[in-house]
């Protein structure tokens, strides 16, 4: 089994798991879940970038990785404490419920 | 022997390099299953002669055979799991904390580079971050998955603490980092290395950030003085009031096995690991295990000492003290390096 | 070592890829949270295999460490339970997304399938040798501004999740 071979499935692997989780935000109503849709479809696009920084020999794609985890650490920190917020205000966690601009 | 030895011969290296290091995990195993059951008896006699008692003395010369008669006692009993309980959550979380406990050992050198140590990383201390991080699941699954007020409030006060304590222990490292030049433990041990002896090594160079580490750790662990998760008075006995029988005991271990690999790191870190305090005398993996169970009795002698904190002054003393001091010493450091003064060069 | 590697590579895959559909199919969500932890676990092996220890390790102590603890936090303080089945819409849309995600896969995986990465030899990836990439020049602005992003959700997350007086 050769390199080539593993960065290609490295890279069928990333796509078949944004895929899930693309169809995972369409499926749930539950807003946690959605979001963690969400970072699975992050984690994936980290595995594609790490299967090419692997291809290509160089450290770019890495260093974009680090960016990714950053912002997503920050995007869950705002995220949850913005979920919370509207669960404190509405009494529940279903998307459909969350249809108004104001509250 | 000779027909093993002709086979060890005829196999491939990858298939010995497979097989010495699964040596290596058995070995280090069960010597980490027999020091838990040693440190168990160990703490409690210790414990009770620093109370004026004399502690477990009854099996066994000594008592020495008490954690035996523990163990076949604990395996008899019923197993509860109450009702109400998340059935998979609550059978799970003694799992995942004695499997975070065992794997951060896997990377403390005990010796010299080649057999002393499971795996020597890379990333080494990010290694032991990562793996430190994800023992909080198993006390925030074990709290809630009970269904019961009491370890609910324990485990999410244990994770809170863990939370603000990781950090602290976090930011202590950077200076050895920043002064090694490497993740590696192993670089961290020899850097440490020098004409001075025990002068050289990181808990005198770097002294703010090795009592930094101590509180963090000792946090991290859930001992006392901060053993407020399970504190009796007030939680019952926190996060696994529920649990019975053997999981119980596997609770114990991961907590026993968590300050072992605290200590062993603290030794390869700070106290440097398996080098000699003196210049004259040579190195050797015997000076691990020396320093090693200096620091386990530490860690007992502070049980045996301090009191409890109580829960606001443990946040305030995490966030406002040891957070902000770690940090004060990374630029100081940072400053020292850069200006290149003697004991602090690359 | 080669053989080695490529059977814990799909030993890994195959867990990474089973605990995500667990994830979506469940209606627990924190069974969930476990499966999504499950698969970065194992995302962060095969970053180690794929040569990229530095990322491997970051990637359990900033998902795994901190943002699952955190969705696992607050999904045990919301006490957040099952999510029940509306029928008939339900059936309708999960009809909807498996065939959009079917057309996004079969699109994209034509695409991947037919080229052939030629794997750069000599890949190092160690710590030193991220860290002079990401403090070059060219990313260490980045970096920093990094930092300050940090602190506007750290104080964006304490304003919106803190009662009203």
């Amino acid at each position: 089994m050769s390199p080539d071979r593993i960065v290609q499935s490295a890279l069928l692997l990333s796509l078949a798991l944004f895929v899930v989780g693309v169809v995972g935000v369409f499926l749930r109503r539950n807003v946690i879940t959605v979001f963690m849709c969400v970072e699975l479809m992050l984690n994936a696009v980290n595995l594609s970038f790490v299967a090419f920084s692997r291809a290509l020999g160089t450290l770019d794609a890495q260093v974009l990785v680090f960016f990714v985890l950053t912002v997503a650490a920050a995007e869950a920190a705002v995220g949850l404490a913005i979920i919370i917020a509207i669960h404190r205000h509405r009494d529940t966690l279903d998307l459909d419920a969350f249809n108004l601009m104001k509250w | 022997m000779s027909g093993l030895s002709d086979h060890w011969a005829g196999l491939s290296p990858v298939a010995q390099q497979f097989w010495i290091a699964v040596l290596k995990v058995a070995v280090i195993f069960n010597v980490l299953l027999g020091l838990f059951s040693f440190m168990t008896y160990a703490e409690r006699r210790l414990l009770a002669f620093m109370q004026f008692r004399l502690g477990p003395n009854r099996t066994g010369p000594f008592g020495v055979l008490q954690p035996i008669a523990d163990g076949i006692k604990l395996f008899f009993k019923e197993e509860v799991i109450p009702e109400g309980a998340n059935r998979w959550v609550f059978v799970a979380a003694p799992a995942v904390a004695v499997v975070a406990a065992f794997l951060s050992i896997a990377v403390v050198p005990y010796g010299g580079p080649g057999l002393f140590q499971i795996a020597d990383l890379e990333v080494g201390i990010l290694y032991l971050f990562a793996i430190s991080s994800l023992g909080v699941y198993a006390i925030v699954m074990a709290g809630w998955a009970a269904n019961n007020k009491f370890t609910m409030l324990g485990g999410l006060r244990s994770a809170a603490q863990m939370f603000s304590y990781e950090l602290a222990l976090g930011l202590s490292w950077v200076g050895l980092i920043m002064l090694a030049g490497s993740f590696r433990i192993q670089d961290i041990v020899t850097a440490q290395k020098g004409g001075l002896g025990l002068l050289n090594w990181f808990c005198v160079v770097q002294f703010p950030a090795f009592i930094v580490y101590l509180i963090a750790a000792t946090a991290e662990v859930n001992r006392t003085p901060f053993d407020l998760p399970e504190a009796e008075t007030e939680l019952v006995a926190g996060f696994h009031t529920e649990y019975s029988s053997m999981r119980f005991a596997l609770l114990q271990m991961a907590e026993y096995v968590n300050m072992i690999t605290v200590a062993a790191v603290g030794t390869s870190l700070f106290l440097g690991g398996w080098l000699s305090p003196l210049p004259l005398l040579p190195d050797s993996p015997l000076w691990f295990f020396v320093k090693f169970g200096l620091l386990l009795f530490f860690f007992i002698w502070l049980r045996g000492t301090l009191p409890r904190f109580r829960y606001d002054q443990l946040m305030h003393f995490g966030w406002k003290v040891l957070v902000p001091v770690a940090t004060l010493w990374i630029l100081v450091t940072a400053g020292l390096v850069t200006a290149g003064v003697p004991g602090f060069r690359r | 070592m080669e053989l080695f590697e490529a059977i814990l590579f799909y030993v890994f895959a195959g867990l990474s890829l089973l605990s995500a559909v667990v994830m979506v199919a469940q209606r627990n969500p924190l069974y969930s949270a476990f499966a999504l932890l499950v698969t970065i676990c194992s995302l962060s092996a095969i970053f180690g295999l794929l040569g990229s220890p530095f990322i491997a390790a970051l990637q359990i102590v900033v998902y795994a460490g901190a943002i699952m603890v955190l969705f696992l936090f607050v999904l045990m303080l919301l006490r957040v339970g099952r999510e029940e089945p509306e029928p008939g819409r339900q059936r309708v849309l999960k009809t909807v997304a498996i065939g959009l995600g079917a057309l996004l896969l079969a699109q994209l995986g034509a695409v991947i399938a037919g080229i052939r990465p030629q794997v750069a030899r000599g890949f190092d990836a160690s710590t030193r040798s991220m860290a002079r990439v990401l403090f070059s020049p060219q990313y260490v602005y980045v970096f920093e501004a990094t930092s300050i992003l940090i602190v506007g959700a750290l104080v964006g997350a304490v304003v919106l999740a803190r009662k009203e007086p």
